[in-house]
């Protein structure tokens, strides 16, 4: 059990419900869940916590092919059975054959470290199910050795989820569970401002507010989120399109650089009716 | 108190388990939180509740519980208590307004109709004329244009500071009935079926050793294909028509079902099947498959979904001519049983509320058609059916018409 707090960091906005989230977390060495939008930083949280607390990160991105084996040890028979026929002295020991995955550097690590267990829904239903016993009691066994793994401490955990599949309530039930909601025009600003600092006021609020137009509306296939947002506002600096510009745009015109923040053509042919439209109807 | 709250919760239906009531103990115990309620609240819905979607009902549990106020909406039988109505519409009204209700019948009128309509209303909803929700005319919810209506839980234009939980601002998020692209994915997975075909591009490890170790201990390397989700489907939607107003739920159904299925084949049709349907809808009259053809070119290995309201003249069914497309020269339920007989994997499902079906004889032929296998086109029917598909039902040739 640790003491350490996270509070933010200068290039991470948290609110006061995700902090306490990931301090309960901290303080309770139990897995955090994080789930919301895609581009709402949730994969950043761990590499911010990691920072903030100056932990060594640990990442593990999980594919539709992952197993949670992986994430402890994989055994590599195939080596092992081509250093047989070559006559390798290494073969004796079966231990030369053992990778370990992340789960296990984390448990083996000197101080206290960060593990991000990244897009967790992206793998196989069952896989979650299969981590529970190495999350609850911090241990697992290499059954080629017969090796006790044990945590030297207990690593600050953090999962992430799109939602694309449920996961199972066993082991929801051992997390705590945060979801990043969409920012609203406040925790935005703030968030535009530690990644753009100095940024004029006037250029903000016009995006700011381009930007909440273009989510409003309605049939979207993929709304533009924080990090798209960022995007594009490094993309009007980098152009210097003036305040002005973009004030014009949001009546009856595209806003410049669209392409940053609606990303299929679904949408962006959606978008240009209904603009198209409106400017129609203003005539 | 909290053991308290603890079955509070269970009982709005959040399904919180001791394991996590312990968390918060321990956390609580460990001064994660300090003294400020916002924080016990923040610690407290993220250590209990795992799923956003049912962030809102926590929120009104924990408004209703720290409050010392009764419950305001219980989650299943949606009553509510008629003074705290009454009280909130009589802060809420002007005094010309009261006299219009009066007009209307009285307050407890307008009461009685609220309550039956939050019974019946099974889901969220904003805008309209009808139900209870946001915007909208009709005399119930928020952020109306109906005088006499009366404000349900918002709060409105007057800028009080409201507590987090009092904002129900993860309201949008709670999908109890509603379906969504995520959750048919989900339901369509059960009907996955694996199996190994194709190229063999994987080591078979197992195989391998084996192999080896019969091989005296020279490699000898085994191969076998990737394993694939193997089931095949064919998707036939209703188009237009009395269909226009469940266009989402079928969109959703159909890009859930494009992902899941890499053997997928869909086709449209108009209220029922006759001899041809078709997959380009702007070209429906030009380019017709003829459903002999489907049936030649796919397999009975093939599991047959329809999606369709079934909502329609019952002749449409049963006569010949009775298309209000084109003249078909053989009843529907003619082919619709052939259709049947070659696959006996099928299903009906039906985005009409199935409390509605008695009410329809075309929905009820189609149903017997079906061999009783149609099922509503919401989650839970979606699980059904999906069950309705793994076995096969042989279906008996009709006695009318000529095969």
């Amino acid at each position: 059990m640790s003491t350490a707090r996270f509070e933010g960091t200068e290039r991470y906005v948290a609110t006061e419900d995700l902090m306490m989230a990931v301090n309960a977390g901290i303080t309770l060495g139990r897995p955090v869940l994080i789930k919301g939008e895609p581009g709402t930083g949730k994969t950043q949280l761990a590499e911010e916590v990691a920072k903030a607390l100056q932990r060594p990160l640990l990442e593990w991105h999980i594919k539709s092919t992952t197993k949670a084996q992986q994430g402890l040890y994989e055994y590599d028979a195939v080596a092992r059975l081509r250093d047989s026929q070559l006559g390798d002295d290494r073969v004796k020991d079966i231990a030369n054959y053992i990778r370990r995955g992340s789960l296990w550097e984390a448990f083996d690590s000197q101080v206290q470290p960060v593990l991000l267990i990244d897009e967790i829904d992206k793998a196989d239903i069952e896989f979650p199910n299969d981590l529970l016993r190495e999350l609850d009691r911090m241990e697992f066994s290499v059954y080629e050795t017969g090796e006790t793994v044990r945590a030297r401490h207990r690593p600050i955990i953090i999962i992430t989820s799109n939602n694309e599949k449920e996961l199972p309530d066993a082991f929801l039930r051992r997390c705590f569970f945060h979801y990043i909601r969409f920012p609203d025009a406040d925790t935005m600003r703030s968030i535009v401002d530690v990644h753009y600092p100095g940024l004029k006021q006037t250029l903000l609020s016009e995006a700011l507010k381009a930007f909440y137009d273009i989510r409003e509306v309605p049939g979207l296939k993929k709304k533009p989120s924080t990090s798209e947002l960022l995007d594009w506002i490094k993309l009007l600096l980098a152009e210097d399109i003036s305040p002005e510009a973009l004030r014009a745009s949001d009546k009856n015109a595209i806003p410049p650089l669209y392409g940053a923040l609606l990303k299929n053509e679904q949408d962006v042919h959606l978008f240009e009716q209904l603009v198209f439209m409106h400017r129609r109807n203003a005539r | 108190m909290l053991a308290e709250f603890f079955f509070l919760l269970r009982k709005a239906g959040l399904k919180v388990s001791i394991t996590e009531y312990l968390t918060l103990l321990e956390a609580l115990r460990l001064h994660v939180a300090s003294v400020s309620v916002d924080e016990f609240y923040f610690l407290a819905r993220a250590s209990l509740i795992k799923d956003e979607a049912l962030f809102d009902r926590f929120d009104q549990v924990f408004a209703a519980h720290f409050k010392g106020i009764e419950q305001l909406f219980q989650a299943f039988t949606a009553q509510v208590p008629e003074e705290w109505l009454k009280r909130q519409a009589q802060l809420l009204l002007s005094d010309e307004e009261r006299a219009k209700i009066e007009a209307l019948g009285g307050f407890d009128a307008l009461m009685e109709a609220l309550q039956e309509r939050l019974r019946e209303q099974d889901g969220e909803h904003h805008g309209g004329n009808k139900w209870i929700g946001t915007g909208g005319t009709s005399p119930f919810g928020h952020s109306g244009f109906n005088p006499e209506g009366v404000r349900i839980g918002g709060k409105g234009g007057n800028r009080r500071a409201v507590k987090v939980w009092e904002k129900r601002e993860y309201r949008n998020l709670d999908d109890s009935v509603q379906i969504g692209t995520r959750n048919i994915k989900l339901a369509l997975r059960k009907l996955r079926r694996f199996a190994r075909e194709g190229a063999a591009d994987q080591l078979d490890l197992p195989g391998t050793i084996d192999s080896t170790a019969r091989n005296a201990g020279l490699l000898d390397i085994r191969m076998q294909p990737e394993r694939h989700n193997a089931i095949k489907v064919l998707l036939f939607f209703d188009i237009g028509g009395s269909m226009d107003d469940h266009v989402r739920v079928c969109e959703e159904m159909f890009s859930a079902a494009r992902a899941e299925f890499k053997h997928l084949r869909y086709f449209y049709f108009h209220n029922f099947i006759y001899e041809s349907v078709w997959k380009d809808n702007r070209r429906r009259h030009a380019e017709r498959i003829p459903l002999a053809e489907i049936m030649r070119k796919y397999g009975p290995d093939y599991r047959v979904i329809l999606v369709g309201d079934a909502t329609m003249s019952p002749y449409e069914i049963t006569y010949p001519g009775g298309s209000v497309e084109h003249w078909n020269d053989e009843p529907g339920q003619v082919w619709l049983n052939r259709l049947l007989r070659h696959y006996p994997h099928a299903v009906w499902l039906n985005p009409e509320p199935e409390q509605r079906w008695n009410y329809t004889p075309s929905v009820q032929i189609t149903r017997e058609l079906m061999g009783e296998r149609m099922y509503a086109l919401t989650l839970r029917g979606l699980d059904e059916g999906i069950r309705g598909l793994k076995r096969a039902v042989p279906v008996a040739p009709l006695s009318v018409g000529v095969d």
